[in-house]
C-alpha cells in the first residue's frame, strides 16, 4: 500500500470532518487507523461517507443530508468560496497525471446539471466513491456563461475508483540536501588538486626539438594503453580494431546493442563482467605503459631502472 | 568606553540592515534567495532557492531521495563539471601569459613558472585539473554504465556522454603540445601517429590534425585555437544537450 503524503491525508481529513461535522483531530486518527471509526453526531446518516461508498458502486443516490445541504445552499452563494473550488479533470485523463499528483482523487460535486454525474478514470467501473448532487440545481446568479462551479467535498483513497500504477517517488528538497553535499564534493576536490598543485610541479622539459627523439616517447597516458597494443599488434589491426571499433562507436552503440531492460546487476552479470574486463584491460595496459615500459619502449622495472614517465617528472625523480 | 563600542556596533547592525533592505540589494537578490532579509527556511523558500537562481537552476526543486546519496553518484558528472570550470577559470589567467609561437611559447611557460604572481600554482592546477577531468570523466562513464543508467528513455544521453569523453581527451590532447617542450613534442608526435592508422583517412586526418606531416610552429597554433577556442565552445553545446536531457530522461536514474 502506498504510504499518503501526510499533506493529503490532512486535507482529506478536514474535507471529511467538515461533510460530518465532527473535530479534525478524530478524523485523521482514524485514517492513521489508530482511532475508532468517526460517526457524525446525527445518526442518520452514519456510513456513507468516503471510505463505504467504493465497496457498494451503486452509492450515487445516497448522499448525507448535510453534504445535499451544504451543497444547496453552496449553490445559493454568489460565489463559492475559493479554497473548496477544483478544477474539473478531464475524463479521459492521461496516464502522467495519474503518475504525478497524487494517489487519491479528488471528487468534485457539481453545481450544476450533469449528464455524466461521475468521471470514469479508465479502471472506475462504477466503483466511484463521488456524492454528487442528486438534484440538478440551477447555476448560482453572477456565474459567467460556461463556467461551472464546482466543489470539493471530499478526499478519497486512490485505490477506491482508480489503478494508480505508479507509486509515489521519494524526494527530498534540492536545497539544502543535495546542494549542501555538492559543496561539500567541490570544497574537496579543490583541496585536493591544490595540494596537488603545490607538492606536484608540472614537468617542463628541455625546449622542442624535432631533430632530437627522447627515448623512450610516450604518449598522454590516457593514450598509453593504446600505445602499449599498438607494440604488441600489427598497427593495422591494434590501431583500426582497437579504438575506433571497440573505442568509439561501440561504445556509442551500447544502449541499442543492450537491449535487456532491467538494471538491476544479477539480471545484467555478462555486460558487467564484459564491462569490468574492459576497465581491468584498460588499467592494466596503462600501469604496464606508464610503469613498466622503459628504454626502446622495453619492458623495464620501475623499482630497478626507474620510472620513464616525464608527466610526473618533478616529483618522482629516481635518478 | 563601553558605551561608544555598543553605539558602534549598533551603527553597524543598522547600516547593514539599511543596505540589505535597500532597493538595489532586493533587485539582485530574487525571491527565496537565503541571502535576503528576513529569509526564512520554509518548503516554498527552499523551492525558491532552486528556482530563483541561475546557478542552481541546472537542479530540479526535488530530487530522487537516493539521488542524494554519497555512494550512488559519488558526484563525477558534477565533479567533471566543476573541473571544466576550474580549468576555464586558470585557462583564462595563462592566456595573459602564453604566445603560441615556436619562439616564445616555452619561453614563457617558463616564465609563467618563475617570474608570475602564482604562476605556477596556476599552470599546476590547470595541468593536474585537466588530468584529473579526464579520469573523472572516464569513472563518470563507468559508473553509468554499472548502473544501467544509458538504457530507456536514457540511450541518447549516453551517446551525448560518449561524445563528451572524446572531446575531453582531444582538449586535453591539444593542451599538452602547449608548453612546447620536448614532452610535449613527442607526446602529441606519437599521438598523432596513432591517428594516421585510421584506416582510409588516416593520412588526411593526421595531416589536418598536424597542420602538415610533423608537429611543427604551424600545428602548435592550431593546437592552441583547438584548445581554448574551436574545442570549448562544442563541449559547452554537448554540456547543455546532456544536464537538459538528464533533466528530461527523469532526472538521475535508478535506484537500483
Amino acid at each position: 500500500m502506498a504510504e499518503i503524503p501526510e499533506s493529503l491525508l490532512r486535507r482529506s481529513a478536514e474535507a471529511k470532518a467538515k461533510a460530518l461535522g465532527v473535530p479534525v483531530e478524530d478524523v485523521l486518527a482514524e485514517m492513521r487507523g489508530d482511532g475508532p471509526p468517526v460517526t457524525p453526531p446525527q445518526s442518520e446518516a452514519p456510513d456513507q461517507s468516503a471510505e463505504a461508498a467504493p465497496e457498494e458502486g451503486t452509492e450515487t443516490e445516497e448522499v448525507p443530508e448535510e453534504i445535499k445541504a451544504e451543497a444547496e445552499t453552496t449553490a445559493e452563494e454568489a460565489e463559492p468560496s475559493p479554497e473548496v473550488v477544483v478544477e474539473e479533470a478531464p475524463a479521459d485523463l492521461p496516464a502522467p497525471t495519474a503518475e504525478e499528483v497524487v494517489p487519491a482523487a479528488a471528487v468534485a460535486v457539481e453545481d450544476r446539471p450533469v449528464e455524466a454525474p461521475v468521471p470514469s478514470n479508465g479502471s472506475g467501473n462504477g466503483k466511484v466513491a463521488a456524492m454528487v448532487s442528486p438534484r440538478p440545481t440551477v447555476p448560482p446568479a453572477g456565474t459567467p456563461e460556461g463556467v461551472r462551479t464546482q466543489r470539493l467535498l471530499t478526499v478519497v483513497k486512490a485505490r477506491a475508483i482508480q489503478n494508480v500504477k505508479a507509486e509515489p517517488t521519494d524526494k527530498v528538497n534540492t536545497w539544502p540536501h543535495l546542494m549542501l553535499l555538492e559543496f561539500g564534493a567541490l570544497l574537496l576536490i579543490t583541496g585536493v588538486l591544490i595540494v596537488m598543485a603545490v607538492v606536484i610541479h608540472s614537468p617542463l622539459l628541455d625546449p622542442a626539438n624535432i631533430n632530437a627523439t627522447p627515448n623512450p616517447s610516450k604518449a598522454p597516458w590516457y593514450f598509453l594503453g593504446l600505445q602499449e597494443l599498438l607494440s604488441y599488434f600489427d598497427p593495422q589491426i591494434a590501431g583500426v580494431m582497437v579504438p575506433t571499433i571497440t573505442g568509439m562507436i561501440g561504445f556509442i552503440l551500447i544502449p541499442f546493442i543492450d537491449r535487456n531492460p532491467s538494471t538491476r546487476p544479477s539480471d545484467r552479470k555478462f555486460a558487467i563482467a564484459l564491462y569490468s574486463i574492459f576497465l581491468a584491460g584498460a588499467a592494466t595496459l596503462t600501469i604496464i605503459g606508464v610503469l613498466f615500459r622503459g628504454q626502446g619502449f622495453n619492458f623495464s622495472y620501475p623499482w630497478k631502472d626507474g620510472i620513464f614517465f616525464d608527466d610526473l617528472k618533478d616529483w618522482v625523480d629516481f635518478e | 568606553m563601553a558605551e561608544g563600542k555598543t553605539s558602534l556596533k549598533e551603527r553597524v547592525s543598522e547600516a547593514k540592515d539599511k543596505l540589505w533592505g535597500s532597493q538595489a540589494v532586493e533587485a539582485i537578490l530574487r525571491p527565496g534567495s537565503p541571502f535576503k532579509k528576513g529569509y526564512s527556511d520554509s518548503p516554498r523558500n527552499r523551492s525558491y532557492v532552486v528556482m530563483n537562481n541561475v546557478l542552481y537552476h541546472l537542479h530540479p526543486v526535488k530530487v530522487k531521495r537516493h539521488g542524494v546519496k554519497l555512494s550512488y553518484t559519488l558526484c563525477l558528472g558534477g565533479l567533471s563539471f566543476f573541473l571544466f570550470i576550474l580549468l576555464t577559470i586558470t585557462g583564462i589567467f595563462l592566456m595573459f601569459y602564453y604566445t603560441p609561437s615556436a619562439e616564445a611559447a616555452y619561453v614563457d611557460v617558463q616564465a609563467l613558472s618563475t617570474d608570475v604572481a602564482f604562476g605556477s600554482l596556476v599552470r599546476n592546477l590547470h595541468r593536474w585539473g585537466g588530468h584529473l577531468m579526464v579520469l573523472s570523466v572516464f569513472l563518470h562513464m563507468s559508473r553509468v554504465f554499472y548502473h544501467g543508467a544509458y538504457k530507456p528513455p536514457r540511450e541518447f544521453n549516453w551517446v551525448v556522454g560518449v561524445v563528451l569523453l572524446l572531446l575531453t581527451l582531444l582538449l586535453s590532447f591539444s593542451g599538452y603540445l602547449l608548453p612546447w617542450d620536448q614532452l610535449a613534442l613527442w607526446a602529441v608526435t606519437v599521438g598523432s601517429n596513432m591517428a594516421s592508422f585510421v584506416p582510409v583517412i588516416g593520412a588526411q586526418v593526421k595531416f589536418g590534425l598536424l597542420a602538415g606531416v610533423d608537429v611543427t610552429a604551424a600545428t602548435l597554433l592550431r593546437f592552441y585555437v583547438l584548445h581554448v577556442l574551436a574545442f570549448p565552445f562544442i563541449i559547452v553545446i554537448f554540456m547543455a544537450v546532456h544536464f537538459w536531457r538528464v533533466r528530461k530522461d527523469g532526472g538521475i536514474s535508478g535506484p537500483l
